[in-house]
C-alpha cells in the first residue's frame, strides 16, 4: 500500500479543460471519494492516476517516487472499470488470473490467489463461467476480485456500484467498505452519488468544472459546505434566493446578519428539509435556534415521515420532513439549528 | 376471410417454391451435367448417365490441377491478406491517423473500378517483371484486390472491441503487445474468419486477373472451367463447379461453429 500524492494537474480538451489545477492526497490505508456532476472531471482524474492520461502539467507521487511519466502497466496501481471490462472470452478464473499470471506466480499460488480473492468477495464456484453467464452483481464482484487479486499498491474505482438496483447497491457499500479497511486499501473512489460517498468515504472531494472546491472528512462536507455549489450537491433542498438589507438577510421572522456582503446584493440561504423541527405554531424555539412562521401548503407521506411544501411568505416556499403529522393550511412554526443554516 | 387466407397461403407457396427454384434450379441442372454422357435437346434429363467425367477429373491431371492450384493461391492470399490488413485495421481502428479516410478508400480502389481493364493493364505490367504465366503474379493481384474486404471488416472487428477490454490488461501489467495477443485477437477472432472466408471464395472464384495474368501457363480453376465450357464440355465444367463448392459448404460448417451468437454477444461485454 501506499500514499498517492498528485500536485497541480492539468489536462486540457482543446479549450475545456477537465483537469485544472487539482491536487489531492490519499493516505496510506484511507478511501477517498471524488464527487461532482458528470463532466466535473474527476474520471479524468482517476484514469489519469491509472496513467491512462496523459497530463499537460502536474506530477503524481506514489509514496516519493514520481510515477507521472511510467507507462499505466508498470505502476501496480488497479482500476475498477465502470463497466466492469471483463474480457468475455475468458473464464472468470482466466479473468481473475490474468495478472498473477503476467506477475509469473507459480501454478500453486495463483491458484490459492485466485481462490482467495473470489472468497472473498463470496463469490466462489464460479471459476468455470464466462462473463456473460453471470449477473450483473456477479461480475462487479469478479471485476473487483480481478484487481484486488494482484495486491496493488492503489484501488481506483469507478462508478462500482452505477450500474447495478439500488437493493444489491445498499449491500455491496458495506462490503466494499469492509474490503477496503480489511485489505487497508489506499483507494480513489469515483462517484456521482453524494449518499454514497458521505457513507463510504475517510476523505470526500468535491469535483466541479476541472477544480476542486473542497475537500474534507465526510462529516465536514455535511455540516460547514464551503460553497454553494457543494451544499447544493451535498444534498440540500432549500436553497432560497433574497437580497441582503439592514446588514443581513431575512425569512420570515428569521434574520440572519451578513458581514461579507452590503446591503442591496443577492444571497442565498439554505437548509436541508431533514434539519427542520416542525411544531405547533407559538412553539418556543431552542436557544440555538432559528425559529419562523408559515403555512402548509403540500404534504407527502414518505412512510416513516411526512414531507411538507409550507409557504414562509407570499412568494417563498420551503421543504420540510417531519415524522408529525399536520394538516393542509395548519400555520406551524418552522426552527432550524442555528449552525446548519447557511448564507453565501 | 376465408378466402383470403386460402390465397395468402397461395402465395406463401408460390413464393417458398420460386425461392427454391431460382438456389435450387441451377444446381440441378450443374448436377445433372455432371453425370451426363449423352444429353440432347428435347429431352428433360440425360438419355445416358455415368460417372465417366467425373473419373476423368480424378484421373487425368489437368483438372485437378487446377483445383489444387486455386487452392493453394487462394490459401496463401488468405494467409497474406490477414498479415497484412490485421495490423492496419487495428492503426485504423485504435488511432487516429491524419488522413483515415483518404487511406480507408485507397484500399477501396481496386474494387472500383472495372476489372477488365485494370487487370489488362497490371497483366501488361506485370509481363516486364516476368510476373505473369505464374502463381505469384496471381496471388498478388488477389491479395491487393481482397484488401478492401479484410481492412474493412477487420477494421469493424477491432472498433466493436471496447478499448476498456485493453486498458483493463494494461492496468493489471500487461504489455501493449501481450495485451493484443491475449486479449484484443481472440476477441477479433470472429472478424478475422469472417475476412477470411471472404478472401479465400473471392480468390477461389475469381477469373479475370487469373485468365489474364496466368493464362496460358497456368490454369486456375475458373479459367480452366471457362476453357472447358467454351469447348462445349460442359461435364468437365459442371464436375470442376461442384468439386469447388466443397470449400464453400466446409466453411458455411465453420461460421456455423465458430460464429455464434453467444460469442459475438459477448464482444459487447
Amino acid at each position: 500500500m501506499a500514499t498517492v500524492t498528485a500536485e497541480g494537474l492539468k489536462k486540457f480538451y482543446g479549450s475545456v479543460s477537465a483537469l485544472n489545477d487539482v491536487s489531492i492526497k490519499i493516505d496510506e490505508g484511507k478511501l477517498l471519494t471524488v464527487i461532482g456532476p458528470s463532466g466535473s472531471g474527476k474520471t479524468t482524474l482517476l484514469r489519469a492516476i491509472a496513467g491512462f492520461v496523459k497530463l499537460d502539467e502536474g506530477r503524481i507521487y506514489l509514496d516519493d517516487e514520481d510515477i507521472t511519466d511510467v507507462s499505466p502497466e508498470k505502476r501496480n496501481i488497479s482500476m475498477f472499470f465502470q463497466n466492469y471490462a471483463l474480457w468475455p472470452h475468458m473464464t472468470v478464473y482466466d479473468n481473475v488470473a490474468y495478472g498473477l499470471k503476467l506477475r509469473k506466480y507459480p501454478k500453486k499460488e495463483i491458484d490459492e490467489r485466485v481462490r482467495w480473492a473470489l472468497s472473498l468477495l463470496d463469490v466462489e464456484g464460479l471459476e468455470d463461467r464466462k462473463p456473460n453467464q453471470l449477473s450483473g452483481g456477479q461480475q462487479q464482484r469478479i471485476a473487483l476480485a480481478r484487481a484486488i487479486v494482484v495486491e496493488p499498491r492503489v484501488l481506483l474505482l469507478d462508478e462500482p456500484l452505477s450500474n447495478l438496483d439500488a437493493k444489491i447497491r445498499l449491500r455491496i457499500r458495506f462490503e466494499i467498505k469492509a474490503l477496503q479497511q480489511k485489505l487497508k486499501l489506499t483507494t480513489l473512489y469515483v462517484t456521482h452519488d453524494q449518499e454514497e460517498a458521505l457513507s463510504i468515504a475517510d476523505e470526500i472531494a468535491v469535483m466541479h468544472e476541472g477544480r476542486i472546491l473542497q475537500m474534507g472528512t465526510p462529516q465536514e462536507i455535511y455540516t460547514r459546505p464551503s460553497s454553494l455549489f457543494v451544499a447544493d450537491f451535498v444534498g440540500i433542498n432549500n436553497v432560497i434566493g433574497v437580497a441582503v438589507s439592514n446588514g443581513g438577510v431575512r425569512l420570515g421572522e428569521m434574520f440572519i446578519p451578513v458581514e461579507k456582503k452590503s446591503d442591496g446584493q443577492e444571497a442565498v440561504i439554505v437548509f436541508r428539509a431533514d434539519e427542520v423541527r416542525l411544531a405547533k405554531e407559538g412553539t418556543d424555539a431552542e436557544p440555538d435556534e432559528y425559529a419562523f412562521g408559515g403555512v402548509i401548503t403540500g404534504k407527502l407521506y414518505m412512510g416513516s415521515r411526512y414531507r411538507y411544501e409550507i409557504a414562509v411568505s407570499d412568494k417563498t416556499k420551503v421543504i420540510a420532513n417531519s415524522p408529525r403529522e399536520f394538516a393542509l393550511n395548519d400555520r406551524v412554526t418552522l426552527c432550524v439549528k442555528r449552525d446548519r443554516v447557511f448564507v453565501y | 376471410m376465408k378466402k383470403h387466407r386460402v390465397a395468402l397461403w397461395l402465395l406463401k407457396v408460390a413464393a417458398v417454391c420460386f425461392i427454391l427454384f431460382v438456389i435450387i434450379g441451377p444446381l440441378i441442372g450443374v448436377v445433372l451435367w455432371s453425370f451426363a454422357i449423352k444429353w440432347y435437346w428435347p429431352h428433360i434429363i440425360p438419355q445416358v448417365m455415368g460417372v465417366r467425367y467425373w473419373m476423368d477429373v480424378f484421373h487425368r491431371g489437368r483438372v485437378l490441377d487446377s483445383i489444387l492450384l486455386s487452392l493453394e493461391i487462394a490459401s496463401i492470399v488468405v494467409v497474406l491478406s490477414l498479415v497484412i490488413a490485421a495490423p492496419a485495421a487495428y492503426g485504423f481502428s485504435r488511432y487516429k491517423l491524419p488522413l483515415e479516410k483518404f487511406l480507408l478508400v485507397i484500399f477501396l480502389m481496386p474494387q472500383a473500378f472495372p476489372q477488365l481493364p485494370i487487370f489488362i493493364n497490371i497483366a501488361a505490367v506485370f509481363a516486364r517483371h516476368s510476373l505473369t504465366g505464374n502463381m505469384w503474379g496471381i496471388i498478388f493481384v488477389h491479395t491487393m484486390a481482397s484488401l478492401v474486404f479484410s481492412v474493412w471488416i477487420i477494421t469493424a472487428t477491432f472498433r466493436s472491441i471496447p478499448e476498456e477490454l485493453e486498458q483493463a490488461a494494461l492496468n493489471l501489467g500487461a504489455s501493449r503487445f501481450k495485451t493484443f495477443f491475449t486479449i484484443t485477437l481472440p476477441l477479433a477472432i470472429p472478424g478475422l474468419i469472417a475476412s477470411a472466408i471472404f478472401v479465400f471464395l473471392w480468390s477461389m472464384g475469381e477469373f479475370t486477373g487469373a485468365f489474364f495474368i496466368g493464362a496460358p501457363y497456368i490454369q486456375t480453376a475458373p479459367v480452366m472451367m471457362y476453357t472447358a465450357a467454351m469447348g462445349y464440355n460442359m461435364q468437365t465444367a459442371s464436375v470442376v463447379a461442384l468439386i469447388l463448392m466443397i470449400p464453400s459448404i466446409a466453411f458455411m460448417i465453420i461460421i456455423e461453429k465458430y460464429l455464434k451468437a453467444e460469442y459475438i454477444g459477448g464482444l459487447g461485454g
